[in-house]
């Protein structure tokens, strides 16, 4: 059963691979579309049977085949649904359906093969991904891993016409197989240290070992396991390739660079949990990047142009929120906000491909403005979504970033809990900076022509833009509601919640086969001793990450207090952003103005991609062209296969003189040379 | 009785003939006549040893190369037909163009 989860996007990939030439768009995509809804069948299902089990003992697992046997090293291909994976799976078949069914409208004016190239991609990465997150081991969830990456590369190119894309799709691929050599190097550790690649058996023994105090072998394989994590969820160092993933089309972005396969690093973290509580040195690195990158990307986030790029700066600074959750040893928080995350991140993505759709093209939001009266459905939605993310009270972003926020106050954390809040101010301006140029206002003149044309294209008259199709519509609507209502399975207990998803993930975030103090084990991540040093209440954090069930020997008042100041962050966010942008836009021009050297260096993303442009990759080319490609392959290489061609041509040109064309002096030699053998025989 | 060496010195003789023939003439009829006369010379000696030792198998050697001799003949004088109607001459030194 749990092998129809990824198994039936993939035959939607063969089929649309196989026929998608000679099918029609209806076809191809109805195809993709049907498959993606099946795994979410599959996937429903499978997660019902596993609510009906015993609350601790929740597992499903299938053992596909036997896969790499040699020596003491046995991994079979073998698929585990646990609670961690069945958020993960419904998320992924859930808004990957929906996504799925927005992109038959996105994409239907692309021809035929190329729709359904598109298609078979799309499915193809929900079946990897599915893989990935059902993989009951590290190798099987590397195969995922890979191929969620290549597929990310393929759909990233997708227009590979455009050299932009295509270069995109390269820095995309390359950035990735960095992390993905630090992933597999943690995978080496992992197996010398414990003998065993399967999930259960490494948390198992790792649960039996006391925490590390210094760094060792397990902070290392954390590590290396992190680096991994980096390139995958576009964390600093390793973040650069995501803004530039945004030349593919719109509803990949929203799929793949937001909702799913970025996660895969946050996910992949919490699948390893217990070994990163024991290494609270590694913790403490995550949690480092966490907010660093957070609060970069944020800041960036603030003054960039394309509507799609303050979406990906977004995603990277909520992914780094993620890790910060992971950091503090609050994993079950940290896939609460990725499952929110999911919801409001494909909203405003697809809300922002509806935009770009409309305009025929255009994503430059200040040639955007007064949308809102044109485009009320994606207009709405897309507002829903920004509330969402900016964490105002009642809507999912609020619940989940709340959570995060706190854990990290109440885990003694207090400077990461700092930065992320003032991450999460950024996040709200920075929002609505977007909503209010794109949807408000006034459209700005110089574009009129362009517009124009586009509504022409879209059969509009007199310049009327046409709101979303009914599939894109659909789908903007149920992700609203997704997005309102999605946090509601992780109430806090604070406000009168019981926090279900807590309790629901707390299983796979625990050793198993040990006892985990349960429910009413001391709470230590919510409340250390006054005294507790930084680095003891992380590893504390860490042992207790397993019963964050209940905040009930923490400060309420306390919670009650940062919770309120969040929501005030939030809202006081959404003011400075409506002073500036809505009300005195010129306001804003003057600030920049005023800081113009911040300004220039935040346009240009803090000259990152400069200095990995200057530092890594212009020595490498340097390198390659100088010394490997002249010196080394056209001197060398060439050389040799040359210099053996040229050796064979000068000796002939002396020994082809022997051949005179005189049939007496072939004569001659031939007799000189029968006296000679016969001199040798008879004088010898 | 004439001895075996008798023939052998003869044989000799004909077979430095024949290949001074060979490289000294300059007329290709010539020179597979020469050849003719090595080839002859060879014979002589088969048949001068088989008789010494009493055996026929100097003779029957001796038909095969007469044999093997006549479709030679037959064969270079027809090249060298062609060859005269290729060049107007019979001179091996014109015939080089095989040559690098």
């Amino acid at each position: 059963m749990l092998l129809l989860i990824p198994l039936l996007p993939f035959l939607g990939f063969l089929t649309n691979l196989a026929l998608g030439r000679r099918l029609s768009r209806a076809v191809s995509g109805g195809v993709a579309c049907a498959a993606m809804f099946g795994a979410f069948l599959a996937a429903a299902w499978s997660s019902w049977a596993l609510l009906q089990m015993p609350a601790d003992a929740r597992g499903i697992v299938q053992q596909v085949a036997p896969w790499m046997e040699s020596g003491s090293l046995s991994v079979p291909f073998t698929l585990r649904l646990d609670p961690l994976g069945a958020v993960m799976a419904l998320v992924v078949t859930f808004v990957g359906f929906l996504i799925h069914v927005y992109s038959t409208a996105y994409m239907h004016e692309e021809r035929e093969s190329e729709y359904a190239r598109y298609f078979s991609y799309l499915n193809l990465f929900a079946a990897f991904m599915l893989v990935l997150v059902l993989g009951a081991s590290f190798p099987v969830m590397f195969v995922g891993w890979e191929g969620v990456g290549l597929c990310s590369y393929l759909l990233i190119g997708f227009w590979f016409t455009k050299p932009s894309a295509s270069d995109a799709g390269k820095k995309a691929f390359v950035v990735n197989r960095i992390g993905d050599v630090g992933f597999l190097l943690g995978i080496f550790v992992v197996w010398s240290q414990f003998g065993s690649l399967d999930f259960q058996e490494v948390a198992r023994q790792a649960g039996q070992l006391p925490p590390e105090t210094t760094f060792g072998a397990l902070s290392l394989a954390t590590l290396l396991l992190f680096v991994g994590a980096t390139g995958k969820s576009a964390q600093i160092p390793l973040y650069v390739w995501l803004p530039d993933a945004m030349e593919g089309p719109t509803p990949v972005s929203a799929l793949i660079h937001a909702a799913t396969m970025v996660t895969a690093g946050v996910y992949m973290i919490g699948r390893n949990a217990v070994l990163f509580s024991h290494a609270p040195e590694t913790l403490a690195i995550v949690a480092g990047i966490g907010v660093a990158t957070a609060l970069m990307a944020g800041t960036i986030g603030l003054v960039q142009n394309d509507i799609k790029r303050v979406l990906a700066y977004s995603t990277v600074s909520q992914l780094g929120l993620m890790f910060v959750a992971m950091g503090v040893g609050a994993f079950a928080a940290g896939i609460f906000h990725l499952y929110t995350h999911a919801f409001f991140k494909a909203l405003l993505f697809l809300g922002s491909g509806a935009v770009i759709h409309a305009l025929a093209g255009e994503q430059d939001i200040r040639r955007m403005g007064g949308l809102r009266k044109e485009l009320p459905v994606t207009y709405w939605t897309f507002l829903v979504g920004a509330l969402a993310i900016s964490g105002v009270p009642l809507l999912s972003g609020f619940f989940s970033k709340d959570e995060i926020l706190w854990r990290s106050f109440a885990g003694g954390h207090t400077l990461v809990w700092g930065v992320a809040v003032a991450a999460s101010l950024l996040t709200a301006i920075y929002m609505f900076r977007l909503v209010f140029l794109t949807f408000h206002g006034r459209r700005a003149t110089q574009a009129g022509h362009g517009l124009a044309e586009a509504a022409h294209a879209h059969g509009g008259a007199g310049g009327h833009l046409h709101d979303a199709p009914p599939a894109m519509a659909v789908v903007l609507i149920l992700l609203a509601v997704g997005s309102v209502l999605a946090g509601y399975v992780g109430v806090p207990a604070v406000l009168g919640g019981s926090n279900h998803i807590e309790h629901f993930l707390a299983p796979s975030f625990a050793a198993p086969g040990l006892e985990t103090g349960g429910e009413h084990g001391a709470n230590l991540a919510e409340a250390p001793s006054e005294g507790a040093s930084r680095t003891e209440s992380r590893g504390e954090g860490g042992h207790a990450a397993a019963a964050e069930g209940e905040g009930g020997h923490a400060d309420h008042r306390t919670e009650l207090g940062l919770m309120a100041f969040s929501s005030g962050i939030a809202l006081a966010g959404i003011g400075i952003a409506a002073y500036f942008f809505l009300r005195r836009r010129e306001a804003a021009d003057r600030v920049a103005a005023r800081f113009a050297g911040a300004h220039r260096v935040l346009l240009h993303k803090y000259y990152v991609d400069e200095l990995y442009d200057a530092a890594i990759v212009q020595p490498i080319r340097r390198t390659s062209e100088r010394a490997l490609w002249r010196v080394f392959d056209a001197g060398i290489v060439d050389g040799a296969v040359n210099g053996a061609g040229s050796f064979v041509n000068g000796a002939s040109a002396i020994l082809r003189r022997l051949q005179t064309g005189s049939m007496r002096a072939y004569a001659l030699s031939v007799f000189v040379g029968v006296v000679l053998i016969l001199g040798y025989y008879v004088w010898r | 009785m004439v001895p075996l060496g008798h023939y052998l010195i003869l044989s000799a003789i004909l077979f430095a003939t024949g290949t001074m023939g060979v490289f000294l003439r300059r007329n290709v009829i010539t020179m597979l006549l020469s050849i003719e006369v090595m080839l002859n010379a060879v014979n002589l000696a088969f048949i001068a040893f088989g008789r010494t030792h009493g055996s026929v198998d100097g003779q029957v050697i001796m038909f095969f190369v007469v044999t093997v001799a006549a479709a030679e003949a037959a064969i270079g004088l027809a090249l060298v037909i062609a060859l005269f109607r290729h060049r107007e001459s019979l001179n091996p030194d014109v015939f080089t163009s095989l040559k690098w």
